[in-house]
């Protein structure tokens, strides 16, 4: 008899003192070639910061393997110390920045293929559940057209989803609510 | 500039014989807009979320822990010179998937208030004392059997600005990886017998009140350590498989 899932409750406003780790904005090394911020802003539905957000990250790496029994291909072995995970908590301005390199597309259902992105986890007080998000990358125009996910967005939807090119990787703001609202995945 | 295809050309996710995860019946979980907790007025999306099906990504996972938990990162009460003031108690139970199924290894982090209510975190104004011995953080794996230990001290439940005279009911926040994206779960344990559950909207949120009730821990007999600690027992349910593998 399958048992009902424990229910979520929300992250609260002080997660900070169990949930930061020194190295959580690091999905790599620093200083690893190759490696690219991603930063941005969470928003809430006034427009205003959302100073006591976690923003969570998990993507495949470069070669679009994940290190992880159930990604059957295998061949993720990397000397680059590339974690897939990062972690970053807002600051009062709601900014946040991760480190990470650009994955890899995946196989996708019915024989297609994925675009590059990375799945984003959003917690905060005043959500009960996690929100998730996708970001993708806006040079994979091509890819981003066959993208089984992104088909299925009307384009303002998948608009919120492609970040934007910066000097040191890529920005992807985050509104949770109102104009402009991020597109949300139940996964 | 297009990146390198992983996974050769013609690996299809249905080549891969995929598992995703089962759904969660909306009854068991909380809406995200729930305006008796008023926060959730600003923040909860206007618009139903995208449900997509599982690929790679979801189906993987951060595996950590190894080498990011210590020897007494699950015993909050010795991290300091002294001890903390409060009542000493066990916090233990398995990590399950919905099949029943252990899941091992897995990191378990949890924070939560002081006995007299208080979070060691600069946000936290309210007038409560400070306990120099208390951080009210921990950290460890799951065993082999899915299994957690915390020890800690009971924390106070501690007022806050939602309504007239709120006040949380005693609480611990734990987060949870589990083996994949999909699992991904925090949640916070509540105590047997608190007086604060009717008033308080973070719990109320849940629908089925069969559902609220999963989230109050048991005091565990059996686990009490005599003249050292009482005990109380937490199972964390994470999403279970799907029965068949994802096809067209």
């Amino acid at each position: 008899m399958p048992e009902a899932s424990t229910p979520s409750q929300t992250v609260g406003p002080f997660f900070s003192i169990g949930l930061s780790w020194p190295d959580g904005p690091f999905a790599v090394p620093e200083g690893t070639p190759g490696a690219l911020w991603l930063r941005g802003r969470v928003l809430d539905g006034a427009g205003d910061p959302v100073p006591d957000a976690l923003v969570e990250t998990w993507q495949a790496d470069p070669d679009g393997r994940f290190d992880h029994p159930d990604d059957p291909r295998g061949g993720a072995e990397r000397a680059d110390g590339f974690r897939g995970f990062g972690r970053s908590a807002t600051d009062a301005d709601g900014r946040f920045a991760i480190l990470l390199l650009k994955p890899g597309a995946l196989p996708g259902p019915d024989g297609g293929r994925q675009a590059p992105h990375v799945d984003v986890s959003v917690f905060a007080r005043g959500l009960l559940r996690r929100l998730v998000t996708r970001l993708y990358f806006p040079e994979e125009e091509a890819a981003n057209a066959a993208d089984p996910v992104l088909a299925l967005l009307d384009d303002a939807a998948r608009a919120t989803l492609v970040a934007t090119r910066t000097d040191d990787g890529y920005r992807f703001d985050i509104r949770l609510q109102g104009d402009g609202e991020t597109a949300f995945l139940d996964v | 500039m297009p990146t390198n295809v992983g996974g050769g050309p013609s690996t299809s996710a249905r080549e891969l014989a995929l598992t995703g995860y089962r759904r969660d019946d909306p009854a068991d979980q909380p809406p995200q807009l729930f305006p008796d907790y008023v926060a959730t007025r600003l923040r909860a999306p206007t618009r139903a979320p995208l449900t997509i099906p599982h690929g790679l990504t979801e189906v993987t996972g951060p595996l950590l822990g190894a080498g990011r938990v210590g020897p007494l990162d699950h015993d909050l009460t010795s991290q300091h010179a002294g001890e903390p003031l409060g009542q000493r108690i066990v916090v233990h139970g398995r990590v399950i998937d919905g099949d029943g199924r252990p899941v091992p290894n897995t990191l378990v982090e949890v924070w939560q208030a002081n006995a007299a209510g208080r979070y060691a975190h600069d946000g936290d104004r309210h007038p409560a004392p400070l306990d120099p011995n208390f951080t009210g953080v921990g950290r460890c794996l799951t065993d082999g059997e899915g299994g957690y230990r915390f020890v800690t001290v009971k924390p106070g439940a501690y007022p806050w600005q939602n309504h007239d005279n709120a006040w949380r009911p005693a609480h611990i926040h734990l987060s949870l990886f589990g083996r994949a994206f999909a699992q991904r779960l925090i949640t916070q344990l509540y105590f047997p017998g608190d007086p604060l559950f009717d008033q308080d909207p973070i719990l109320n949120a849940i629908p089925d009140p069969k559902a609220r009730a999963r989230l109050i821990s048991s005091f565990d007999p059996n686990e009490t350590v005599p003249d050292w600690a009482l005990a109380f027992r937490f199972d964390v349910v994470l999403r279970g498989r799907d029965a068949t593998p994802l096809v067209d």
